[in-house]
């Protein structure tokens, strides 16, 4: 029997136990391969969709789905914590204290946000990483009736790159229709040298925050936040004080890989090849999603683009053959939508050998995001979404 | 092939090669934080924009930059940590 385990219900974890099962249905209704997905709370979110809670009039219950209900049958699920991994033994040990043995192991259990990291964040900062965190920026915007707004960015890295860019821009588009513009002022906080880590898209960027007179601070790491003076520093020296501040948490990967030797501290990243997704020298253990080190977009994208890769190999070891060439390699891919308010929005294409070439920001691709978040639950999960990719 | 003459060791060498921006600025922001007043770090690495973002970040952090010496491959960056 080849035991294949998946660890992490959301896009990564979910396509890839789709993928494979699909792959190697034969094995499995033969009894001589099972596919098993581990999910802390049987409940698959789809997190893009917090932004909208926030920006816009997002019902938090549609980003919802019980995991059951994406998984393919021939797919066994089963909801626990997961509490340690013993490589030598090929075993995962669940909170409940039962095990789980594996011959092969996806591990697809994402990033995890650390508010609590700097002090005073939950009580002074907003964010939109949890559908709580999300609701109550909603609230906090609805009660604003003019002043400053700090957007910034405590930690990289964070999923969804362009997030917070696309929240100061939608902010600002907001206070505008409000007729809030005028009596309020917007300051974008990077921590690196320019808007974006990716040149090209820092360059389409950049303009947009001038035009809509949202002030730029580069080499902007949140150092602290005084809570009294209502201000945030950097560790930099500058000093911002704020009306709403809003900023991206710190990110890290699971405490459990960490714990369990497979991911170093402190930022609990998984050491993966860029091509073939192994973690470290390990040839049946491979990791996707945000859970890798690799230099791409923590984003549902990433892994929807990986997770046929895993698949492919997966598969090639149960049935004993070698991987198609083809499908087989990641290159990189990723492929995601970036609001920059008023309607509009451009789409973000590439992989490790070719930078994104942002078109002009458009309608269009501000519908395309719309259209994709609404379908996202038709197609993504079930590994549906190969004819919308093709006429991207 | 430049050598790096200091009147003494880098109190911290990370070796970010590989890694790609923002990685190495943000792997010598951290070794900062950590680091102690006085301490001597140096960052290797192999993206190309690193000679010119990291100086430009240690200028405005307000540490002294020792040094951009380039290698085969990779460039290593001296800080000193001033605060």
């Amino acid at each position: 029997m080849h035991s294949v385990l998946i660890l992490g219900g959301g896009v990564g974890g979910t396509l890839v136990a789709n993928l494979i099962s699909r792959k190697i249905k034969k094995q499995i209704d033969a009894g001589q391969a099972r596919v098993t997905v581990v999910d802390e709370t049987g409940e698959h979110v789809y997190q893009p969709g917090f932004m909208y809670i926030a920006m816009g009039n997002q019902d938090p219950r549609s980003l919802r789905k019980p995991e059951r209900r994406l998984l393919d049958d021939r797919v066994d699920l089963v909801i626990g914590s997961v509490s340690g991994i013993d490589e030598a033994d090929r075993r995962v040990s669940l909170a409940d204290g039962s095990s789980l043995d594996y011959d092969y192991l996806v591990l697809a259990m994402g990033s995890r946000i650390l508010p609590e990291a700097i002090e005073h964040f939950e009580q002074e900062a907003h964010h939109f990483y949890s559908e709580e965190a999300a609701l109550r920026l909603r609230h906090a915007l609805d009660a604003f009736d003019g002043g400053v707004v700090v957007v910034g960015i405590a930690g990289m890295p964070y999923k969804c790159p362009p997030a917070p860019l696309e929240v100061a821009l939608l902010i600002e588009a907001e206070l505008r229709e409000r007729g809030l513009r005028a009596k309020s002022q917007i300051h974008f906080c990077s921590p690196i040298a320019r808007a974006f880590t990716i040149e090209s898209v820092s360059e389409m960027v950049t303009p947009e925050l001038e035009k809509k007179d949202n002030e730029l601070h580069t080499f902007f790491n949140v150092e602290a936040i005084d809570p009294e003076r209502r201000t945030v520093l950097s560790l930099e020296g500058e000093e911002l004080p704020y009306d709403l501040l809003v900023l991206v948490p710190p990110h890290k990967g699971a405490q459990v890989l960490m714990d369990s030797g497979i991911a170093p501290a402190p930022g609990g990243w998984l050491p993966t090849d860029p091509h073939t997704l192994n973690v470290g020298e390990r040839e049946n253990v491979w990791a996707l999603g945000d859970a890798t080190n690799l230099p791409l977009s923590k984003a549902g994208s990433t892994a929807h683009f990986e997770a046929p890769v895993v698949a492919e190999r997966v598969a090639a070891l149960v049935q004993g053959r070698q991987p198609h060439a083809r499908d087989s390699i990641y290159t990189g891919k990723v492929m995601c939508f970036f609001e920059v308010g008023d309607g509009k929005g451009t789409l973000l294409r590439f992989d490790y050998e070719h930078p994104p070439k942002p078109p002009a920001p458009s309608r269009l691709w501000h519908v395309g995001k719309i259209l994709f978040n609404k379908s996202y639950y038709q197609i993504v999960p079930r590994g549906r979404g190969g004819s919308i990719e093709k006429r991207l | 092939m430049t050598t790096i003459e200091l009147d003494t060791s880098p109190t911290t060498t990370i070796d970010a090669r590989g890694s790609y921006c923002p990685g190495p600025l943000m792997e010598l922001i951290r070794a900062i934080r950590e680091g102690q007043v006085g301490d001597t770090l140096a960052i290797i690495s192999s993206d190309n924009g690193s000679k010119t973002d990291i100086p430009a970040w240690v200028h405005k952090a307000g540490h002294e930059l020792i040094g951009v010496y380039p290698h085969e491959g990779y460039d290593e960056i001296v800080v000193r940590k001033l605060k």
